[in-house]
């Protein structure tokens, strides 16, 4: 249970690449943070930087308010889980367990309470006298777990533990993590570059991109009020519609916007003044745009190709003038064909607006799908029957 | 007539079965008359019957006692021990810097203890000599202790530093965060890990000692510090003229034993696949 902050970390290899460039970060005692970025991003680097396998090469940090630059990384008392598991193969689980702990001189009954705690914790006290090699793969990962919870560390550590493993695996592995934390309470950081984990593990995601730090939130937070192009297009599968426009009028409340095709949309958006007559970018999610028929939807586009997931269904709409098609996202079965045209519209208070650098004017609705947003007057909007649309029971 | 399918897989089998038979007679031949040898005198010596007709022992008993073979014998064991103990662990520090330490020119030097390892013994003989002479170990088993090291060095460094590169990086890292020292990491989890390869090259060096004879025969003078081998070769009958046979085969089998015996022991460690388990398999 520790707090860690991060002070203008930097690494750079050489002269030339700087990997992670001036990262502030404060995670709370008992706070469960991911770190999540597409790869190369830095995640790895920072977490080996925090874990003190890497050196650092500028910046400060600290762990219950001590500097631990240069302690080593059982003098920062931290405990890590490798996304190879890295377990000794010619010890057993036990010996596994407590190499870390023999090493610290610990008494030898202090060691077995230990080992034995986190065995149980962990349901391996039928493996302890196992060989890695006779374990499955989720085991040899809650091998590596209880290494790590043996050491009873301040700090834990997860580098991708899970993407060792099949789908059905991962998802109750993830699960057995979460009932860990809640369990433990203890503070961990976790990297990968799968969103869905972000999203349903993080009390807190650090989004990196290239070594920055794009935006710091909780899961909702990064879905609703991404900061910018990166995290709106990152967090969320399939990722964000960004449609291009010109911003036609700012204001604090309500901003108007006019698409690429000429027609307008005011969204509750502010924006300042100084942005009116330049170049946006209006975003919405793929699960928010909304069908409607031919004749009265404000849009217009040909379906270019569609996947059935079973439970929900992916329209690929011709963007037109951009190369990449937009997505609309369904929780319904649909018989709407590729080739076809379909009417559809964007509700402005799923909509985000992003300037020309990309980074995102402050919305006014939260998003949440209720439909009303509070202060604004706007009449919930409605739609005819969704056309072509079969509910299939 | 058309064969089926097992009758074919039979045949094949029949054939396999065969080569192995010739090939194993003709490896296992020498050693076999040369026991069969040990255990005749006088005139029986030139039988030319492959099958055991006397039961001699008093060559062994001669040759081990009278002749300094046992004395030989002992030497070598020690020549042998100390030159894999120095060479297993030169060469797995060498081998944790070479494969893990990233410094510059650390591949000519992979290259260079390559080329070492290339060049014939003869070539290096004189040179080694004058080395000896400088260090002051001409005449005594330090000498062949000092020359076989040199030679085994760069194989065992060489085959050590491979197996060592396809170990995962994560184990290391794994018990750095234990708190391992290089030490500790080296010789609990490294160590153990490559246990096939360490047996494996330690055998081969114990093998090359053991065999050895040109150093043997050039760096030491003095019957009492003999190696083997060259003990062997410098057994002599009563006469000029009389090749004591007897006991230089019973000579001959007593080296070989302590190498069987040796493979024997090990031979589960060599083929054995210890690193199944560390990463994701």
């Amino acid at each position: 249970m520790a707090q860690l902050t991060l002070e203008k970390l930097n690494k750079r290899y050489g002269d030339a690449a700087q990997v992670i460039k001036a990262i502030d970060l404060q995670v709370n005692s008992g706070e469960f943070v991911v770190i999540v970025g597409p790869s190369g991003c830095g995640k790895s680097t920072l977490l080996r930087m925090i874990a003190g396998l890497e050196d650092i090469s500028g910046g400060n940090m600290y762990i219950d308010g001590t500097r631990v630059n240069d302690d080593t990384p059982s003098e920062r008392g931290i405990g890590m889980v490798f996304q190879s598991y890295a377990l000794y193969p010619h010890m057993s689980v036990y010996e596994n367990m407590a190499f870390g702990l023999q090493l610290a001189k610990l008494p030898k009954d202090e060691i077995a309470r230990r080992v034995e705690e986190s065995a149980r914790i962990l349901q391996l006290e039928p493996l302890l006298q196992r060989r890695p090699k006779d374990l499955s793969g989720g085991q040899r990962q809650r091998v590596a777990i209880g290494r790590a919870i043996a050491r009873e560390p301040k700090l834990f550590l997860f580098d991708e533990p899970l993407s060792n493993l099949d789908a059905a695996l991962r998802v109750q592995m993830r699960m057995e993590i979460a009932a860990l934390h809640r369990r433990l309470k203890s503070t961990i950081i976790y990297v990968t570059h799968d969103q869905v984990e972000a999203m349903t593990l993080a009390q807190r995601i650090v989004v990196l991109n290239r070594g920055n730090v794009e935006q710091v939130g909780t899961p909702l937070e990064l879905y609703d009020h991404p900061a910018n192009e990166f995290v709106a297009q990152f967090i969320g599968s399939p990722k964000m519609n960004l449609l291009p426009g010109t911003l036609v009028s700012a204001g604090d409340t309500e901003s108007v916007v006019r698409l690429w095709h000429g027609k307008q949309l005011t969204v509750p958006i502010a924006t300042p003044a100084s942005a009116e007559g330049t170049k946006v970018k209006l975003g919405i999610r793929p699960e928010h745009i909304e069908w409607g028929t031919v004749a009265d939807a404000p849009y217009l586009a040909d379906v270019l190709f569609v996947e059935h997931m079973g439970n929900e269904t992916y329209h690929y709409l011709d963007s037109g003038n951009l190369g990449e098609p937009w997505v609309v996202r369904n929780s319904r079965r649909s018989d709407i064909a590729a080739g076809e045209t379909v009417g559809y519209s964007l509700p402005p208070e799923h909509c985000h607006l992003f300037d020309e650098t990309g980074k995102a004017f402050a919305r006014r609705a939260t998003g949440n799908g209720a439909g009303r947003v509070p202060g604004i007057d706007a009449p919930p909007i409605t739609f005819a029957e969704p056309m072509r649309t079969n509910v299939v029971h | 007539m058309k064969l089926t399918r097992q009758q074919r897989a039979l045949g094949a089998k029949f054939w396999i079965y065969l080569a192995a038979l010739v090939v194993s007679m003709i490896c296992v031949f020498p050693f076999y008359n040369a026991i069969l040898t040990s255990l005749r005198t006088g005139q029986d010596l030139f039988l030319t019957s492959y099958l055991p007709t006397t039961f001699h022992w008093e060559n062994y008993v001669n040759a081990l006692g009278e002749n300094g073979v046992g004395r030989s014998l002992l030497n070598s064991f020690l020549v042998a021990t100390v030159t894999v103990g120095i060479c297993l662990l030169v060469s797995i520090t060498a081998a944790f810097a070479l494969a893990r330490v990233r410094f510059r020119g650390r591949k000519y030097i992979l290259f260079t203890i390559l080329c070492v390892s290339m060049f014939p013994q003869v070539a290096v003989l004189s040179g080694m000599f004058e080395l000896v002479r400088f260090l002051g170990l001409y005449d005594s088993i330090g000498s062949l202790i000092l020359s076989y090291t040199t030679f085994s060095l760069p194989f065992t460094v060489w085959v050590l530093t491979t197996f060592m590169r396809s170990l995962p990086v994560e184990l290391e890292e794994a018990a750095i965060v234990d708190g391992a020292s290089l030490w500790v990491i080296i010789t609990k989890v490294f160590a153990p890990i490559m246990g096939p390869s360490l047996v494996t090259t330690g055998l081969l060096a114990f093998i090359g000692a053991w065999n050895e004879f040109m150093f043997a025969l050039t760096f030491i003078i003095s019957n009492e510090n003999r190696t083997v081998p060259v003990a062997i070769g410098m057994l002599q009958g009563a006469s000029q003229y009389e090749l004591p046979w007897g006991h230089i085969m019973a000579a001959s089998v007593v080296v070989t034993i302590p190498i069987i015996v040796l493979v024997l022991i090990f031979q589960k460690r060599i083929v054995s696949g210890l690193t199944a388990g560390a990463v994701k398999g």
